[in-house]
Protein backbone atom coordinates (compact mmCIF):
# COMPACT_ATOMS: atom_id res chain seq x y z
CA UNK A 1 0.00 0.00 0.00
CA UNK A 2 1.25 3.40 -0.96
CA UNK A 3 1.45 6.38 0.91
CA UNK A 4 0.60 9.42 -0.51
CA UNK A 5 1.87 12.58 1.54
CA UNK A 6 -0.36 14.85 1.75
CA UNK A 7 1.21 17.90 1.24
CA UNK A 8 -0.44 21.24 2.78
CA UNK A 9 -1.90 23.74 0.67
CA UNK A 10 0.84 26.30 0.44
CA UNK A 11 3.64 24.20 -1.54
CA UNK A 12 1.14 21.92 -3.81
CA UNK A 13 2.01 24.23 -6.79
CA UNK A 14 5.58 22.17 -6.29
CA UNK A 15 5.29 19.12 -8.52
CA UNK A 16 3.65 20.86 -11.58
CA UNK A 17 6.73 23.47 -11.43
CA UNK A 18 9.38 20.81 -11.26
CA UNK A 19 7.41 18.99 -13.69
CA UNK A 20 8.29 22.10 -16.10
CA UNK A 21 11.56 22.30 -14.75
CA UNK A 22 12.58 18.71 -15.97
CA UNK A 23 11.63 19.34 -19.33
CA UNK A 24 13.77 22.70 -19.35
CA UNK A 25 16.86 20.77 -17.76
CA UNK A 26 17.05 18.60 -21.19
CA UNK A 27 17.26 21.42 -23.17
CA UNK A 28 18.98 23.80 -20.43
CA UNK A 29 21.77 24.72 -22.32
CA UNK A 30 20.67 25.48 -26.06
CA UNK A 31 17.26 27.47 -24.15
CA UNK A 32 19.04 30.16 -22.22
CA UNK A 33 21.69 30.58 -25.49
CA UNK A 34 18.51 31.16 -27.37
CA UNK A 35 16.54 33.28 -24.96
CA UNK A 36 20.32 35.23 -24.58
CA UNK A 37 21.14 35.63 -28.00
CA UNK A 38 18.55 38.10 -29.16
CA UNK A 39 18.22 40.83 -25.78
CA UNK A 40 22.43 40.61 -26.08
CA UNK A 41 22.66 41.21 -30.24
CA UNK A 42 19.86 44.64 -29.30
CA UNK A 43 21.75 45.35 -25.87
CA UNK A 44 25.25 45.25 -27.46
CA UNK A 45 24.33 46.48 -31.16
CA UNK A 46 22.46 49.54 -30.04
CA UNK A 47 24.29 50.48 -26.60
CA UNK A 48 27.84 50.73 -28.27
CA UNK A 49 26.68 51.39 -32.10
CA UNK A 50 23.90 53.94 -30.96
CA UNK A 51 25.60 55.01 -27.95
CA UNK A 52 28.36 56.47 -29.28
CA UNK A 53 27.08 58.93 -30.65
CA UNK A 54 24.93 60.28 -27.45
CA UNK A 55 25.44 62.09 -24.54
CA UNK A 56 25.54 60.30 -20.96
CA UNK A 57 22.72 59.81 -18.98
CA UNK A 58 22.42 61.03 -15.61
CA UNK A 59 26.47 60.85 -15.59
CA UNK A 60 26.19 57.22 -16.93
CA UNK A 61 26.83 56.09 -20.73
CA UNK A 62 23.83 55.08 -22.90
CA UNK A 63 25.40 51.25 -22.93
CA UNK A 64 25.26 51.20 -18.93
CA UNK A 65 21.02 52.83 -19.39
CA UNK A 66 20.44 50.41 -21.81
CA UNK A 67 21.75 47.43 -19.95
CA UNK A 68 19.00 47.83 -16.97
CA UNK A 69 16.37 48.24 -19.99
CA UNK A 70 17.77 45.37 -21.06
CA UNK A 71 17.64 43.04 -18.07
CA UNK A 72 13.97 44.30 -17.00
CA UNK A 73 12.84 44.02 -21.17
CA UNK A 74 13.97 40.14 -21.11
CA UNK A 75 12.61 39.57 -17.76
CA UNK A 76 9.16 39.95 -19.08
CA UNK A 77 10.05 38.73 -22.53
CA UNK A 78 11.20 34.95 -20.71
CA UNK A 79 8.06 35.30 -18.47
CA UNK A 80 5.61 36.27 -20.64
CA UNK A 81 6.49 33.85 -23.41
CA UNK A 82 6.77 31.07 -20.89
CA UNK A 83 3.23 32.15 -19.47
CA UNK A 84 1.35 32.72 -22.99
CA UNK A 85 2.65 30.28 -25.62
CA UNK A 86 4.32 27.19 -23.31
CA UNK A 87 1.79 27.29 -20.91
CA UNK A 88 -1.11 27.65 -23.80
CA UNK A 89 1.14 24.01 -25.08
CA UNK A 90 0.49 22.39 -21.84
CA UNK A 91 -3.08 23.49 -21.18
CA UNK A 92 -4.76 23.74 -24.72
CA UNK A 93 -2.70 20.95 -27.02
CA UNK A 94 -0.47 18.72 -24.86
CA UNK A 95 -3.76 19.02 -22.22
CA UNK A 96 -0.88 18.73 -19.49
CA UNK A 97 -3.90 20.68 -17.06
CA UNK A 98 -6.23 17.94 -17.84
CA UNK A 99 -4.08 14.72 -16.73
CA UNK A 100 -2.86 16.63 -13.69
CA UNK A 101 -6.50 17.78 -12.47
CA UNK A 102 -7.06 14.13 -12.90
CA UNK A 103 -5.04 13.68 -9.68
CA UNK A 104 -5.57 15.28 -6.52
CA UNK A 105 -4.46 18.45 -7.59
CA UNK A 106 -6.51 21.32 -8.08
CA UNK A 107 -6.58 24.39 -10.65
CA UNK A 108 -4.91 26.74 -8.23
CA UNK A 109 -1.93 24.47 -8.08
CA UNK A 110 -1.62 24.25 -11.44
CA UNK A 111 -1.99 27.90 -12.51
CA UNK A 112 0.65 28.39 -9.55
CA UNK A 113 3.01 26.06 -10.43
CA UNK A 114 2.99 27.91 -13.60
CA UNK A 115 3.16 31.10 -12.62
CA UNK A 116 6.38 30.12 -10.75
CA UNK A 117 7.59 28.21 -12.98
CA UNK A 118 7.27 31.70 -15.98
CA UNK A 119 8.83 33.69 -12.97
CA UNK A 120 11.70 31.04 -12.27
CA UNK A 121 12.33 31.07 -16.57
CA UNK A 122 12.58 34.66 -16.25
CA UNK A 123 14.95 34.55 -13.49
CA UNK A 124 17.00 32.56 -15.61
CA UNK A 125 17.11 35.09 -18.20
CA UNK A 126 17.63 37.83 -16.32
CA UNK A 127 20.21 36.63 -14.33
CA UNK A 128 22.22 35.53 -17.45
CA UNK A 129 21.41 39.27 -19.02
CA UNK A 130 23.30 40.79 -15.55
CA UNK A 131 25.96 38.16 -15.89
CA UNK A 132 27.20 39.73 -19.12
CA UNK A 133 26.49 42.66 -18.04
CA UNK A 134 28.64 42.53 -14.96
CA UNK A 135 31.23 41.03 -17.22
CA UNK A 136 31.03 43.98 -19.32
CA UNK A 137 31.15 46.26 -16.20
CA UNK A 138 28.29 48.31 -16.25
CA UNK A 139 27.47 46.67 -13.26
CA UNK A 140 28.68 48.75 -10.19
CA UNK A 141 29.38 47.29 -6.81
CA UNK A 142 27.52 44.56 -4.83
CA UNK A 143 23.96 46.49 -4.91
CA UNK A 144 23.29 44.73 -8.15
CA UNK A 145 23.27 41.97 -6.62
CA UNK A 146 19.62 42.52 -5.19
CA UNK A 147 18.76 43.06 -8.94
CA UNK A 148 17.69 39.32 -8.95
CA UNK A 149 15.12 39.48 -6.33
CA UNK A 150 13.64 42.97 -8.80
CA UNK A 151 14.15 40.05 -11.25
CA UNK A 152 11.90 37.52 -9.78
CA UNK A 153 8.80 40.22 -8.92
CA UNK A 154 8.77 41.98 -12.38
CA UNK A 155 8.76 38.27 -13.59
CA UNK A 156 6.04 37.34 -11.46
CA UNK A 157 4.04 39.87 -12.14
CA UNK A 158 4.09 39.38 -16.30
CA UNK A 159 3.65 36.00 -15.72
CA UNK A 160 0.58 36.26 -13.69
CA UNK A 161 -0.45 39.30 -16.69
CA UNK A 162 0.61 36.48 -19.22
CA UNK A 163 -1.52 33.55 -17.77
CA UNK A 164 -4.60 36.02 -17.65
CA UNK A 165 -3.85 36.48 -21.81
CA UNK A 166 -3.44 32.50 -21.96
CA UNK A 167 -6.76 31.44 -20.37
CA UNK A 168 -8.73 33.67 -23.07
CA UNK A 169 -6.71 32.47 -25.58
CA UNK A 170 -8.74 30.29 -28.42
CA UNK A 171 -5.56 29.55 -30.20
CA UNK A 172 -1.63 30.45 -30.30
CA UNK A 173 -2.37 33.51 -33.14
CA UNK A 174 -4.24 35.14 -30.19
CA UNK A 175 -1.32 36.15 -28.19
CA UNK A 176 0.44 38.56 -31.18
CA UNK A 177 -2.13 40.59 -30.42
CA UNK A 178 -0.71 40.78 -26.44
CA UNK A 179 2.61 41.09 -27.58
CA UNK A 180 1.62 44.32 -30.33
CA UNK A 181 -1.14 45.88 -28.39
CA UNK A 182 1.05 45.66 -24.84
CA UNK A 183 3.96 44.75 -24.50
CA UNK A 184 5.81 46.39 -27.25
CA UNK A 185 4.33 50.10 -26.47
CA UNK A 186 4.81 48.71 -22.74
CA UNK A 187 9.02 48.19 -23.66
CA UNK A 188 8.58 51.90 -25.53
CA UNK A 189 7.27 54.12 -22.72
CA UNK A 190 9.01 52.24 -19.60
CA UNK A 191 12.27 53.70 -20.19
CA UNK A 192 13.92 50.91 -21.56
CA UNK A 193 15.91 52.61 -24.91
CA UNK A 194 15.41 56.10 -23.50
CA UNK A 195 14.41 57.97 -20.73
CA UNK A 196 10.19 58.62 -20.21
CA UNK A 197 11.03 62.45 -19.53
CA UNK A 198 11.60 62.21 -23.50
CA UNK A 199 7.57 61.15 -23.56
CA UNK A 200 4.93 63.94 -23.63
CA UNK A 201 4.18 64.53 -19.80
CA UNK A 202 0.76 62.36 -20.01
CA UNK A 203 2.38 59.18 -21.65
CA UNK A 204 4.99 59.50 -19.47
CA UNK A 205 2.65 59.31 -16.04
CA UNK A 206 1.06 56.06 -18.34
CA UNK A 207 4.01 54.67 -18.80
CA UNK A 208 5.44 55.23 -15.03
CA UNK A 209 2.05 53.25 -13.64
CA UNK A 210 3.22 50.12 -16.00
CA UNK A 211 4.94 47.18 -14.44
CA UNK A 212 7.42 47.33 -17.01
CA UNK A 213 8.76 50.73 -15.61
CA UNK A 214 8.46 49.45 -11.79
CA UNK A 215 10.73 47.22 -12.46
CA UNK A 216 13.06 49.31 -14.30
CA UNK A 217 12.73 51.73 -11.33
CA UNK A 218 14.29 49.21 -9.10
CA UNK A 219 17.00 47.88 -11.43
CA UNK A 220 18.57 50.53 -13.19
CA UNK A 221 19.29 52.17 -9.68
CA UNK A 222 20.97 48.87 -8.58
CA UNK A 223 22.79 48.21 -11.19
CA UNK A 224 24.50 51.69 -10.74
CA UNK A 225 25.00 51.18 -7.58
CA UNK A 226 22.40 53.21 -5.60
CA UNK A 227 19.47 52.28 -3.57
CA UNK A 228 16.52 52.84 -5.88
CA UNK A 229 14.15 55.68 -4.30
CA UNK A 230 10.83 54.52 -3.42
CA UNK A 231 11.87 50.78 -3.43
CA UNK A 232 8.92 50.07 -1.43
CA UNK A 233 6.55 51.34 -3.88
CA UNK A 234 7.37 49.62 -6.91
CA UNK A 235 8.49 46.10 -4.87
CA UNK A 236 4.65 46.56 -3.76
CA UNK A 237 3.40 47.71 -7.19
CA UNK A 238 4.56 44.78 -8.72
CA UNK A 239 3.84 42.20 -5.79
CA UNK A 240 -0.12 43.70 -6.11
CA UNK A 241 0.16 43.09 -9.97
CA UNK A 242 0.81 39.81 -9.38
CA UNK A 243 -1.20 38.91 -6.59
CA UNK A 244 -4.49 40.66 -8.67
CA UNK A 245 -3.38 39.51 -12.31
CA UNK A 246 -3.40 35.76 -10.44
CA UNK A 247 -6.60 35.92 -9.27
CA UNK A 248 -7.95 36.91 -12.43
CA UNK A 249 -6.49 34.34 -14.22
CA UNK A 250 -7.22 31.88 -11.97
CA UNK A 251 -11.47 32.90 -12.25
CA UNK A 252 -10.67 32.73 -16.00
CA UNK A 253 -8.78 29.80 -16.41
CA UNK A 254 -11.53 27.55 -13.95
CA UNK A 255 -14.32 29.33 -16.37
CA UNK A 256 -12.58 27.67 -19.49
CA UNK A 257 -11.12 24.23 -18.16
CA UNK A 258 -14.12 23.56 -15.01
CA UNK A 259 -17.35 24.82 -16.15
CA UNK B 1 -20.52 1.23 1.42
CA UNK B 2 -20.44 1.96 -2.59
CA UNK B 3 -17.39 3.34 -3.84
CA UNK B 4 -18.84 5.63 -5.83
CA UNK B 5 -23.09 6.61 -6.09
CA UNK B 6 -24.67 9.26 -8.02
CA UNK B 7 -28.10 10.77 -6.70
CA UNK B 8 -30.72 12.85 -8.61
CA UNK B 9 -27.25 14.21 -11.21
CA UNK B 10 -27.74 17.02 -12.96
CA UNK B 11 -25.52 19.22 -15.17
CA UNK B 12 -27.04 21.87 -18.02
CA UNK B 13 -24.61 23.52 -20.48
CA UNK B 14 -26.02 26.82 -22.41
CA UNK B 15 -30.08 25.57 -21.63
CA UNK B 16 -29.34 21.87 -22.69
CA UNK B 17 -29.49 19.40 -19.45
CA UNK B 18 -26.80 16.87 -20.52
CA UNK B 19 -27.29 15.03 -17.07
CA UNK B 20 -31.20 15.18 -16.02
CA UNK B 21 -31.50 13.26 -13.09
CA UNK B 22 -28.83 10.63 -13.45
CA UNK B 23 -28.86 8.12 -10.05
CA UNK B 24 -26.43 5.32 -9.42
CA UNK B 25 -24.25 3.51 -7.01
CA UNK B 26 -21.26 1.05 -7.66
CA UNK B 27 -19.96 -1.78 -5.45
CA UNK B 28 -16.36 -1.31 -4.83
CA UNK B 29 -14.14 -4.50 -6.55
CA UNK B 30 -17.13 -4.67 -9.41
CA UNK B 31 -17.04 -3.37 -12.80
CA UNK B 32 -19.62 -0.50 -13.35
CA UNK B 33 -20.53 0.46 -17.36
CA UNK B 34 -21.77 3.66 -18.23
CA UNK B 35 -22.74 3.43 -21.77
CA UNK B 36 -24.23 5.48 -23.82
CA UNK B 37 -24.61 7.22 -27.77
CA UNK B 38 -22.16 9.85 -28.54
CA UNK B 39 -23.60 13.08 -26.73
CA UNK B 40 -25.51 11.10 -24.55
CA UNK B 41 -23.47 12.57 -21.38
CA UNK B 42 -21.13 9.87 -20.34
CA UNK B 43 -18.16 12.14 -19.90
CA UNK B 44 -19.89 14.99 -18.56
CA UNK B 45 -21.43 12.04 -15.91
CA UNK B 46 -17.47 11.51 -15.40
CA UNK B 47 -16.39 14.73 -14.61
CA UNK B 48 -19.01 15.29 -12.36
CA UNK B 49 -17.72 11.93 -10.43
CA UNK B 50 -14.08 13.66 -10.23
CA UNK B 51 -15.18 16.76 -9.11
CA UNK B 52 -13.63 18.78 -12.44
CA UNK B 53 -17.40 20.22 -12.55
CA UNK B 54 -20.06 20.93 -9.73
CA UNK B 55 -23.55 20.11 -10.57
CA UNK B 56 -26.33 22.16 -11.35
CA UNK B 57 -28.24 19.59 -8.52
CA UNK B 58 -27.79 16.13 -7.38
CA UNK B 59 -24.89 14.62 -4.96
CA UNK B 60 -21.89 12.57 -6.08
CA UNK B 61 -20.02 10.43 -2.99
CA UNK B 62 -17.03 8.95 -3.76
CA UNK B 63 -14.23 6.96 -1.73
CA UNK B 64 -16.55 8.10 1.18
CA UNK B 65 -15.95 11.88 0.24
CA UNK B 66 -18.49 14.18 -0.75
CA UNK B 67 -18.17 15.73 -4.47
CA UNK B 68 -17.34 17.99 -5.61
CA UNK B 69 -16.50 19.28 -1.54
CA UNK B 70 -14.18 16.98 -1.04
CA UNK B 71 -12.81 15.87 -4.70
CA UNK B 72 -8.87 16.45 -3.90
CA UNK B 73 -9.21 13.76 -1.13
CA UNK B 74 -11.49 11.67 -3.32
CA UNK B 75 -9.06 11.68 -6.19
CA UNK B 76 -5.60 10.08 -4.18
CA UNK B 77 -7.31 6.98 -4.08
CA UNK B 78 -8.49 7.02 -7.86
CA UNK B 79 -6.45 6.29 -11.11
CA UNK B 80 -7.93 7.60 -14.49
CA UNK B 81 -7.38 6.26 -17.90
CA UNK B 82 -9.07 9.77 -19.92
CA UNK B 83 -10.39 9.50 -23.34
CA UNK B 84 -7.85 10.91 -25.26
CA UNK B 85 -4.44 10.74 -24.66
CA UNK B 86 -2.28 13.21 -22.52
CA UNK B 87 0.62 11.67 -21.60
CA UNK B 88 4.19 14.04 -21.71
CA UNK B 89 5.63 13.90 -25.07
CA UNK B 90 8.73 15.81 -23.10
CA UNK B 91 9.45 12.63 -21.47
CA UNK B 92 10.19 9.22 -21.23
CA UNK B 93 7.91 6.67 -20.13
CA UNK B 94 9.87 6.07 -16.95
CA UNK B 95 9.31 9.73 -16.09
CA UNK B 96 6.09 10.02 -17.06
CA UNK B 97 4.95 8.08 -14.17
CA UNK B 98 7.58 9.38 -11.72
CA UNK B 99 6.17 12.44 -12.46
CA UNK B 100 2.56 11.52 -11.97
CA UNK B 101 3.65 9.63 -9.24
CA UNK B 102 4.86 13.51 -7.62
CA UNK B 103 1.18 14.84 -8.32
CA UNK B 104 -0.14 12.34 -5.54
CA UNK B 105 2.31 13.24 -3.35
CA UNK B 106 4.65 10.36 -3.66
CA UNK B 107 7.80 10.08 -2.74
CA UNK B 108 10.58 9.70 -5.74
CA UNK B 109 11.63 6.75 -3.81
CA UNK B 110 8.69 4.85 -3.97
CA UNK B 111 7.45 5.66 -7.55
CA UNK B 112 10.85 4.87 -9.12
CA UNK B 113 10.29 1.05 -7.52
CA UNK B 114 7.14 0.62 -8.59
CA UNK B 115 7.74 1.56 -12.55
CA UNK B 116 9.09 -1.84 -13.62
CA UNK B 117 6.15 -3.25 -12.47
CA UNK B 118 3.84 -0.89 -13.30
CA UNK B 119 5.81 -0.83 -16.84
CA UNK B 120 5.36 -4.87 -17.09
CA UNK B 121 1.82 -4.43 -15.83
CA UNK B 122 1.62 -2.33 -19.27
CA UNK B 123 3.51 -4.56 -21.14
CA UNK B 124 6.72 -2.14 -21.79
CA UNK B 125 9.20 -3.67 -19.71
CA UNK B 126 11.85 -2.89 -21.90
CA UNK B 127 10.77 0.70 -22.66
CA UNK B 128 11.14 2.57 -19.87
CA UNK B 129 13.66 5.30 -21.38
CA UNK B 130 11.54 5.32 -24.43
CA UNK B 131 10.01 8.49 -26.07
CA UNK B 132 6.19 9.22 -25.78
CA UNK B 133 6.47 10.03 -29.74
CA UNK B 134 8.19 6.66 -30.64
CA UNK B 135 5.07 4.53 -29.02
CA UNK B 136 2.14 3.04 -30.57
CA UNK B 137 -1.12 3.81 -30.30
CA UNK B 138 -1.67 0.57 -28.03
CA UNK B 139 1.56 1.62 -26.51
CA UNK B 140 0.47 4.79 -25.11
CA UNK B 141 -3.10 3.58 -24.23
CA UNK B 142 -1.48 0.73 -21.94
CA UNK B 143 1.38 3.30 -20.58
CA UNK B 144 -1.83 5.36 -19.47
CA UNK B 145 -3.70 2.23 -17.59
CA UNK B 146 -0.23 2.46 -16.20
CA UNK B 147 0.00 6.08 -15.17
CA UNK B 148 -3.67 5.38 -13.88
CA UNK B 149 -2.34 3.06 -11.45
CA UNK B 150 1.06 4.94 -10.33
CA UNK B 151 -0.65 5.42 -6.54
CA UNK B 152 -2.17 1.94 -6.40
CA UNK B 153 -6.00 3.42 -6.65
CA UNK B 154 -8.79 1.70 -5.36
CA UNK B 155 -11.03 2.85 -8.04
CA UNK B 156 -10.27 3.27 -11.68
CA UNK B 157 -11.88 5.25 -14.33
CA UNK B 158 -11.85 4.24 -18.00
CA UNK B 159 -13.09 6.65 -20.21
CA UNK B 160 -13.43 4.72 -24.00
CA UNK B 161 -9.95 3.06 -23.27
CA UNK B 162 -9.81 0.73 -26.20
CA UNK B 163 -11.00 3.55 -28.98
CA UNK B 164 -8.92 3.33 -31.84
CA UNK B 165 -6.96 -0.33 -31.10
CA UNK B 166 -6.40 -2.80 -32.98
CA UNK B 167 -7.89 -6.37 -31.93
CA UNK B 168 -4.48 -7.60 -29.85
CA UNK B 169 -4.46 -4.11 -28.52
CA UNK B 170 -7.63 -4.16 -26.77
CA UNK B 171 -7.50 -7.85 -25.72
CA UNK B 172 -4.56 -7.13 -23.92
CA UNK B 173 -6.35 -3.98 -22.24
CA UNK B 174 -9.63 -6.43 -21.17
CA UNK B 175 -7.22 -8.85 -19.96
CA UNK B 176 -5.51 -6.12 -17.84
CA UNK B 177 -8.26 -5.04 -16.66
CA UNK B 178 -9.74 -8.53 -15.65
CA UNK B 179 -6.52 -9.08 -13.32
CA UNK B 180 -7.33 -5.26 -12.12
CA UNK B 181 -10.85 -6.44 -10.89
CA UNK B 182 -9.24 -9.71 -9.58
CA UNK B 183 -7.42 -7.85 -7.32
CA UNK B 184 -10.44 -5.77 -5.92
CA UNK B 185 -10.41 -2.75 -8.14
CA UNK B 186 -13.52 -0.58 -8.70
CA UNK B 187 -13.67 0.04 -12.64
CA UNK B 188 -15.75 2.50 -14.02
CA UNK B 189 -15.64 1.74 -17.85
CA UNK B 190 -17.25 4.23 -20.25
CA UNK B 191 -17.16 2.56 -23.72
CA UNK B 192 -19.00 2.47 -27.29
CA UNK B 193 -18.34 -1.29 -27.94
CA UNK B 194 -21.16 -3.41 -26.64
CA UNK B 195 -18.72 -7.21 -26.77
CA UNK B 196 -15.94 -4.82 -24.51
CA UNK B 197 -19.05 -4.22 -21.92
CA UNK B 198 -20.20 -7.87 -21.77
CA UNK B 199 -16.70 -8.69 -21.27
CA UNK B 200 -15.57 -6.73 -18.56
CA UNK B 201 -18.96 -5.38 -16.78
CA UNK B 202 -20.66 -6.70 -13.65
CA UNK B 203 -23.38 -3.97 -13.98
CA UNK B 204 -23.94 -1.23 -16.58
CA UNK B 205 -26.37 1.76 -16.77
CA UNK B 206 -27.37 3.09 -20.60
CA UNK B 207 -27.88 6.44 -21.10
CA UNK B 208 -29.11 8.55 -23.58
CA UNK B 209 -30.28 12.38 -23.18
CA UNK B 210 -28.53 12.09 -19.60
CA UNK B 211 -31.29 10.10 -18.33
CA UNK B 212 -30.86 6.33 -17.50
CA UNK B 213 -32.62 4.25 -19.76
CA UNK B 214 -31.75 0.98 -18.59
CA UNK B 215 -29.70 -0.37 -15.87
CA UNK B 216 -28.41 -4.07 -14.75
CA UNK B 217 -26.28 -6.81 -15.36
CA UNK B 218 -25.19 -7.73 -19.48
CA UNK B 219 -27.34 -10.81 -19.26
CA UNK B 220 -30.43 -8.81 -17.14
CA UNK B 221 -30.26 -6.42 -19.71
CA UNK B 222 -30.73 -8.95 -22.32
CA UNK B 223 -33.12 -10.90 -20.81
CA UNK B 224 -35.25 -7.97 -19.78
CA UNK B 225 -35.05 -6.06 -23.59
CA UNK B 226 -35.08 -8.48 -26.26
CA UNK B 227 -35.89 -11.85 -27.60
CA UNK B 228 -33.01 -14.31 -27.38
CA UNK B 229 -32.34 -15.21 -30.96
CA UNK B 230 -30.73 -13.47 -33.71
CA UNK B 231 -31.68 -13.84 -37.21
CA UNK B 232 -29.71 -11.29 -39.63
CA UNK B 233 -30.97 -11.45 -43.36
CA UNK B 234 -29.09 -10.34 -46.46
CA UNK B 235 -30.22 -9.66 -49.69
CA UNK B 236 -27.26 -11.18 -51.93
CA UNK B 237 -27.61 -12.04 -55.46
CA UNK B 238 -31.01 -10.88 -56.36
CA UNK B 239 -32.95 -12.04 -53.49
CA UNK B 240 -36.46 -10.04 -52.88
CA UNK B 241 -36.11 -9.16 -48.72
CA UNK B 242 -38.74 -6.67 -48.53
CA UNK B 243 -41.03 -9.44 -49.87
CA UNK B 244 -39.22 -12.24 -47.49
CA UNK B 245 -39.82 -10.02 -44.78
CA UNK B 246 -43.43 -9.03 -45.38
CA UNK B 247 -44.23 -12.93 -46.02
CA UNK B 248 -42.74 -14.09 -42.32
CA UNK B 249 -42.94 -10.95 -40.09
CA UNK B 250 -45.15 -12.76 -37.62
CA UNK B 251 -42.48 -16.00 -37.20
CA UNK B 252 -39.88 -13.19 -35.27
CA UNK B 253 -41.20 -11.43 -32.31
CA UNK B 254 -40.02 -8.10 -33.67
CA UNK B 255 -38.58 -7.58 -37.02
CA UNK B 256 -36.05 -4.33 -37.78
CA UNK B 257 -34.48 -3.41 -41.08
CA UNK B 258 -31.65 -1.54 -42.28
CA UNK B 259 -30.23 -0.89 -45.71
CA UNK B 260 -30.22 -4.12 -46.95
CA UNK B 261 -30.48 -6.09 -43.76
CA UNK B 262 -33.42 -7.27 -41.68
CA UNK B 263 -33.02 -8.25 -37.97
CA UNK B 264 -35.74 -11.15 -36.94
CA UNK B 265 -35.44 -11.03 -33.34
CA UNK B 266 -37.53 -14.23 -31.87
CA UNK B 267 -37.82 -16.36 -29.06
CA UNK B 268 -38.23 -19.39 -31.48
CA UNK B 269 -36.24 -19.12 -34.85
CA UNK B 270 -36.81 -22.78 -36.18
CA UNK B 271 -39.62 -22.30 -38.81
CA UNK B 272 -37.94 -18.73 -39.98
CA UNK B 273 -34.72 -20.58 -40.55
CA UNK B 274 -36.94 -23.33 -42.52
CA UNK B 275 -38.29 -20.64 -44.74
CA UNK B 276 -34.87 -19.27 -45.06
CA UNK B 277 -33.44 -22.27 -46.47
CA UNK B 278 -36.08 -22.54 -49.08
CA UNK B 279 -35.41 -19.09 -49.98
CA UNK B 280 -33.66 -17.79 -52.91
CA UNK B 281 -30.71 -14.94 -52.77
CA UNK B 282 -30.73 -14.67 -49.47
CA UNK B 283 -28.42 -14.99 -47.16
CA UNK B 284 -28.57 -15.24 -42.93
CA UNK B 285 -26.52 -15.15 -40.05
CA UNK B 286 -28.16 -17.13 -36.99
CA UNK B 287 -27.07 -16.19 -34.00
CA UNK B 288 -27.57 -15.23 -29.80
CA UNK B 289 -28.59 -11.92 -28.85
CA UNK B 290 -26.27 -9.60 -27.31
CA UNK B 291 -25.64 -6.21 -25.53
CA UNK B 292 -25.19 -4.68 -29.07
CA UNK B 293 -28.85 -5.42 -30.05
CA UNK B 294 -30.25 -4.47 -26.67
CA UNK B 295 -28.41 -0.44 -27.20
CA UNK B 296 -29.24 -0.45 -30.53
CA UNK B 297 -33.12 -1.21 -29.44
CA UNK B 298 -33.09 1.54 -26.34
CA UNK B 299 -30.96 4.21 -28.39
CA UNK B 300 -32.44 3.59 -31.91
CA UNK B 301 -30.20 2.92 -35.30
CA UNK B 302 -30.69 7.26 -36.13
CA UNK B 303 -26.60 8.62 -35.83
CA UNK B 304 -25.36 10.96 -32.94
CA UNK B 305 -22.74 13.14 -33.90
Amino acid sequence: MLSAAVRPPAVRWFPVWQRNFLVWKKLALPSILGNLADPLIYMLGLGYGLGAMLPEINGRSYVAFLAAGTVCASTMNAATFEALYSAFSRMHVQKTWDAILNTPLGLADVVAGELFWAATKSLFSGAAILVVVAALGLASGPLALWVLPAIVLTGLAFAALGLIWNALAPSYDFFMYYFTLFITPMTLISGVFFPTDQLPGWLATVGGWLPLAQGVALVRPLLAGQVPADALIHIMALLATAGVAFVIALRLTRRRLLK
Amino acid sequence: MAALSAAGLRKTYGGTEVVAGLSFAVEAGRCFGLLGPNGAGKTTTLRLCLGLTAPDGGTVTLNGHAIPAAAQQARARVGVVPQFDNLDPDFTCAENLLVFGRYFGLADADVRQRIPQLLDFAGLGSKADARIATLSGGMKRRLTLARALVNDPDLVFLDEPTTGLDPQARHLIWERLKQLKSAGKTLILTTHFMDEAERLCDTLIVIDHGRKIAEGSPRELIAAHIEPQVVEVYDEAGGDLPAFVAAHRDLAGRVETSGETAFFYCGEPRPLLARLAEAPGLRYVHRASNLEDVFIKLTGRELRD
